[in-house]
């Protein structure tokens, strides 16, 4: 055994530069290593560790979908050290991975039921990949619905996805911004997430929802979804804690005796009760 | 195995280091240093010294170095190499002198490291140090081993125990394999076993709580806010205390260099408000008095529940090296008699 395995990063090329939204970019990534690549397998709700060699590592969720092999995306936005230096990057330049860490969307307990995702601002990634994933397998689910908001127009992130989903016949799509965020051709709805969420009121029976936001859009969203009649046991969210070695070590992310890195980064409500304020 | 009792005099345990040298290994052991008392490499026996209830520093350094190489890095025309920490080069090591606390305290590091995946690193560095612990015959007002599961004359986590007899003679515990291969070759330097009792050679060491009740107490704590404002009154968030402690194990990964460079591992706080501060600037534990419960919950009630192992050993270091007086002790002492 190597003297250093599990902080080794694999490498990664970068294929593909998305802007998606002011400072906002999505990387594609496809492993340098072929035989690497097509041993990687990860499961949706998954993150991993970043690094630009000489500014160190960050933690994202993996933004894409498992249903589509032969590369992984993560999208973040542009605010510390290495995620300013991950931003600056180019097509064809290397950085480093390591990971599939954490635990997962139970997607396959979800078959047959009804999704309802809510997200805020840069939460959508992680939630990007189980919907993906989901609408890869659409027969096995029911009703799809997604409520996303941000604070305008602009920091809304996957445009042409959304554009996408607003077309399909299978999903049915709430967009919102924060009042003042809208632009005067704007078609969506104009306010914060968990009131929109109220007014659109979707059925909670046979329903699974996911919530990835910020806390103040968490805080407020979790007592609506109690009115429309969630059980805690099927409101799931992921914690962002910080993290630094993703394994259980390093000794920062935890909530209470919980790792963010190994019991999450997925937590259904009902756990979230048990936990301490830690988040 | 079982435990095997010999005896050893200072003149043939000085020879033993020299056995040991010639085997290659590296000794650390107590040293003057200055004004104070440290872990330091060591050539012979006349330079360790033997008398302090404790060092400053503890010997984790041997296992968990204060910074570390993970590997090193390469790049060139948006190309990568990295080359690994080459295993072998971890030297094989003695630690000598250390007490029954700092012993137990590897056990509490072997959980924080491999409780889930395996450290390669901290592990080949562990699988390469042999410790030799020295029983003490003095305590202080800042010891608890007994408190915490260990003792002055505590066997566990030491290959060889040594108890001076108080004349040159040592009573010698050969605890492990580690310590039976340790001796291996030099067996003529050790007598037989002594008929003198081992506890008569020990200080005493008062239990100060129940350490069962230590987790639950916790437990029934955590949502008390004046409690804990109570208790990290005086608490700068220094770090001191984890630095010295001997069962810390909280770490940060940062780069150094540009184009070429090293990823290193550096020891880190759960007291440094950084620590747990997002980018964003949200931080799940803000407050001084939540990273002081945090210390308190992670030693006594997160890592018993999850690695089976206390994140304490007694050795009180902590509590001497706090700049403002902060005791351990009485902490814990307030922790088991408070009323939720």
């Amino acid at each position: 055994m190597s003297a250093m395995d599990v902080f080794k990063p694999m490498l990664l090329k970068i294929d593909q530069v998305t802007d998606e939204a002011p400072d906002v970019k999505t990387l594609r990534l496809v492993f340098v290593d072929e035989q690497q690549g097509r041993e990687f397998a990860f499961r949706t709700g998954q993150f991993g560790e970043y690094s630009v060699f000489g500014e160190g590592e960050c933690t994202f969720c993996i933004a894409s979908p498992p249903t589509r092999p032969g590369y992984i995306e993560c999208t973040f936005r542009k605010a510390g050290r290495v995620t300013s230096a991950l931003a600056g990057l180019e097509p064809g330049e290397t950085i480093g991975f390591r990971g599939p860490y954490g635990n997962v969307f139970p997607i396959g307990d979800w078959e047959g039921k009804n999704l309802l995702f809510i997200a805020g601002g840069i939460a959508l990634p992680p939630m990007r990949s189980v919907i993906w994933n989901v609408l890869d397998l659409r027969d096995r689910y029911r009703e799809i619905t997604i409520v996303y908001g941000a604070r305008t127009v602009a920091d809304l992130v996957y445009k042409r996805e959304l554009a996408e989903w607003a077309g399909r016949p299978d999903v049915t799509l709430i967009t919102t911004v924060d009042p003042g965020g809208e632009t005067p051709d704007w078609k969506g709805e104009v306010g914060f997430v968990p009131a929109v969420l109220d007014k659109a009121a979707p059925a909670s029976r046979d329903t699974i929802a996911v919530v990835c936001g910020p806390p103040v859009m968490i805080k407020f969203t979790f007592p609506v979804l109690a009115r429309l009649g969630f059980a805690p046991e099927n409101i799931f969210t992921t914690l962002e804690n910080r993290m630094k070695c993703g394994v259980g070590k390093c000794g920062r992310c935890n909530v209470g005796k919980h790792f963010v890195c190994k019991d999450g980064p997925v937590f259904t409500f009902a756990q979230l009760r048990e936990m301490p304020q830690e988040y | 195995m079982e435990i095997e009792l010999r005896s050893i005099d200072r003149e043939a345990l000085a020879k033993l280091f020299a056995h040991w040298r010639d085997e290659g290994r590296r000794i650390v052991a107590p040293k003057q240093l200055g004004e104070k008392i440290d872990f330091a490499p060591v050539t012979g026996l006349d330079q360790v010294s033997l008398d302090q209830v404790q060092t400053v520093q503890s010997p984790k350094t041997a296992v968990f170095p204060r910074v570390e190489e993970l590997f090193s890095y390469k790049s060139r025309d948006g190309q990568v190499e990295i080359r690994e920490r080459d295993g072998t080069g971890v030297p094989r090591t003695v630690i000598f002198g250390l007490r029954p606390c700092d012993a137990a305290a590897f056990a509490s590091l072997a959980a924080i490291f491999n409780w889930d995946s395996p450290d390669s690193l901290f592990s080949s560095r562990l699988a390469n140090t042999v410790v030799v612990g020295l029983s003490c015959p003095r305590a202080d007002e800042y010891c608890f081993c007994t408190s915490v599961g260990g003792g002055p004359g505590a066997t566990a986590g030491s290959d060889i125990l040594l108890t001076g007899t108080g004349n040159g003679t040592y009573l010698a515990e050969i605890v492990s394999e580690k310590g039976r291969q340790l001796v291996e070759g030099a067996g003529d330097l050790f007598g037989p076993a002594l008929s003198k009792e081992k506890e008569t050679f020990l200080a005493r060491v008062d239990k100060a709580f129940d350490r069962d009740r230590i987790g639950p107490a916790l437990a029934a704590l955590f949502e008390n806010t004046a409690f804990w404002a109570e208790q990290s009154l005086r608490c700068l968030g220094c770090g001191a205390c984890a630095y010295v402690c001997p069962a810390c194990a909280c770490f940060d990964i940062q780069d150094e260099g540009d184009v070429s460079g090293k990823r290193l591992r550096c020891w880190d706080s759960c007291g440094f408000g950084l620590f747990t501060l997002h980018t964003s600037g949200h931080n799940p534990r803000p407050l001084q008095s939540q990273r002081w419960r945090q210390r308190l919950m992670h030693k006594f009630a997160y890592m018993p529940e999850r690695q089976q192992v206390l994140g304490c050993v007694g050795c009180g270091r902590c509590s001497r090296a706090c700049p403002v007086d902060m005791n351990i002790l009485e902490h814990l002492r307030g922790v088991v008699e408070a009323k939720p």
